[in-house]
């Protein structure tokens, strides 16, 4: 079975800010793989590598087999054309913190947008998929409200919604509740238990432990740029081995 | 005048009275007492009123009084050469603008790309168009022929630059290149203006560049970019009377031919004013109406429209409390 997504000593760099430091993982379909760490430690750089809306320095990364942002052809690399990136992306969904609804169209246009844009469908078929994954996220009546008419947790929702409507096979989640007011966290964090059930696989950058421990399959510790701690969440967060591990938990929790 | 603010003479009786305690007991479910306070009396907005009116007044006597034919106003405001020349202003400021807009889109995105000689020219051409005055701008395009005297497109198009440069393409040219830089810096100023999550968010969905410029970052800018607009297009109708160096007839042109004739200047520049007042007030009509349009989904009431401000204001005039 290939991993889903795989990282081998994957660097990036900012100018001289080295920020990835050789990164090893291996995401297996279907799991739901928590990352966690201090602020600063590379996670969302990390993430946003994964579907290439940041190119990585040095090491491989693939996604479902591919290598992102490049084609190999004997042992040369070439970079991918844009239209190629955005070809590869369709199959990636992408939660951001801030939701990042598109605020001139409602919920609904806002779900069916990428299917109609980006896949050709027709319409009719955008709309009834569009509301039934406006239901499945208890969204159905807020359909015509724009975002600026929605509470955080319900545009969460919603940014949920918006990237299931291209049936991706890998969903990235960057503190996806860590904008909301704690009695919003839940709803948004009922929704990525639903999608764990179906058998979604799911990489979270999350603070809240009580979600990792209880849905995550496997769990990162990364600071500074390096993958600190890994292992089953349940273990990770209850027998820290590393003392940066402990250090952070004991913060958090 | 503090006094003026206090409340009603209070009537209820002091708090710890037994009156007082059982009141409070059933005041659950009745309403709250209204506070009747006298209002604040406006004083200073009837004195400046007065005053400006009585101005006013004075400047309206002036002009009355003063060596001004009206009923050659009143003869002329509907005359067809006038009508026409207010068609062609109306129809060169459109097309101008038409112009000016999709320069201005193309040069900007060239000025925002990541490609150096694009965003090179881009700058070149706005330094230059927004440099010099577009009344120079026009003669340079109405003197072309003096330096060219065909123009040669190769086998597709060749023919003589006087042919060419007829009035009305020198104005179409001049104006509209000129509008073509505001207007890219006004949309540049709106493209910079959307969140780059934004951008972030439609690619991750796969959406490519252009789709993403044109259904995510460019329908958000019109937010930014529509008011500066509508003032670029009143500004342009009234710019366009430059127009008149270059022997095309617009509005100013065929007041002054008139005016000259039958020794009526002044009375025909008030005609040309009268028709440009016009059409400057509908188009500050459309205008807001417009804006209210691309506030869609940005803002969670839209702003009133000019008829609800106007009924809002003549209350406050006499309203206890102004809005
Ligand atoms: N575009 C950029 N240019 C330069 N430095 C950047 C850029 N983006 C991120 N960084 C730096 O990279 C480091 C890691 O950032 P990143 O956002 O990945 O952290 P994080 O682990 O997600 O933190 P947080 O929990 O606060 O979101 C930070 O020090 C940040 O300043
Ligand atoms: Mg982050």
């Amino acid at each position: 079975m290939t991993a889903m997504v795989k990282a081998e000593g994957v660097h990036k760099s900012y100018g001289a800010a080295h920020i990835l430091k050789g990164i090893d993982l291996e995401v297996a379909p279907r799991e739901v793989f928590c990352l966690v760490g201090p602020s600063g430690s590379g996670k969302s750089t990390f993430l946003r590598c994964i579907n290439h809306l940041e190119q990585i320095n040095a090491g491989r990364l693939s996604v479902d087999g591919r290598l992102v942002g490049y084609r190999e052809k004997g042992d040369k690399l070439y970079e991918l054309k844009d239209s190629e990136v955005a070809a590869h992306r369709r199959d990636i969904g992408m939660v951001f913190q801030r939701f990042n609804l598109f605020p001139h169209m409602t919920a609904l246009e806002n779900v069916m947008e990428a299917p109609v844009q980006v896949k050709g469908e027709a319409k009719a078929v955008a709309r009834a998929r569009a509301e039934r994954l406006l239901d499945r996220v208890g969204l159905a009546d807020k359909a015509g409200n724009y975002p600026s008419q929605l509470s955080g947790g319900q545009q969460q929702r919603v940014a949920i919604a918006r990237a299931l409507a291209m049936e991706p096979k890998l969903m990235l989640f960057d503190e996806p509740t860590s904008a909301l007011d704690p009695e919003l966290v839940g709803d948004v964090l009922d929704v990525m238990r639903g999608l764990a059930e179906d058998g979604m696989t799911m990489i979270v950058v999350t603070h809240e432990m009580g979600f990792a421990r209880e849905v995550g399959d496997a769990l990162v510790f990364m600071d500074d740029g390096v993958v600190v701690e890994a292992g089953n969440p349940r273990d990770v967060l209850t027998n820290p081995q590393h003392d940066r591990t402990k250090a952070f938990l004991s913060k958090v929790l | 005048m503090t006094d003026k603010f206090d409340k009603a003479p209070a009537e209820e009786p002091p708090e710890d009275s037994p009156v007082a305690k059982g009141a409070a007991t059933t005041a659950v479910t009745a309403p709250p007492e209204q506070i009747k306070a006298i209002p604040v009396r406006h004083w200073g907005r009837w004195v400046s009123g007065v005053i400006v009116v009585a101005l006013l007044g004075t400047l309206v006597y002036a002009f009355a009084q003063g060596n001004v034919r009206w009923d050659t106003v009143g003869d002329f405001i509907f005359d067809d050469r006038i009508l026409g020349g207010m068609g062609r202003t109306l129809l060169i400021s459109v097309l101008s603008m038409a112009i000016g807009l999709v320069l201005g889109v193309v040069f900007a995105v060239m000025r925002l790309s990541k490609n150096p000689v694009t965003g090179a020219v881009a700058w070149l051409y706005i330094w230059f168009f927004r440099g010099t005055p577009v009344f120079v701008q026009l003669l340079l395009w109405f003197n072309l022929g003096l330096v060219f005297e065909y123009v040669n497109l190769g086998p597709v198009y060749k023919d003589e630059m006087v042919d060419v440069m007829t009035p009305f393409m020198v104005a179409l040219l001049g104006l509209g290149l000129n509008e073509g830089a505001y207007m890219a810096e006004i949309v540049r100023a709106g493209i910079q203006s959307v969140d780059e999550g934004q951008t972030e968010a439609a690619h991750a969905l796969g959406m490519n560049n252009s789709k993403t410029m044109r259904r995510v970052v460019l329908p958000q800018a019109m937010r930014v970019i529509v008011p500066p607009t509508g003032n670029e297009f009143i500004n342009l109708l009234k710019t366009s009377s430059l127009v008149a160096v270059v022997s095309y007839v617009d509005l100013t042109r065929a007041a002054q031919n008139i005016g000259s004739t039958s020794f009526a200047v002044m009375e025909l520049l008030l005609v040309a004013s009268v028709w440009y007042l016009v059409l400057t007030s509908i188009f500050s009509v459309g205008q807001f109406y417009l804006e209210r349009r691309y506030a869609r989904g940005s803002l969670r009431t839209l702003p009133p429209t000019p008829w609800q401000k106007v009924k809002a204001n003549m209350l406050s005039l006499t309203s206890p409390r102004g809005v």
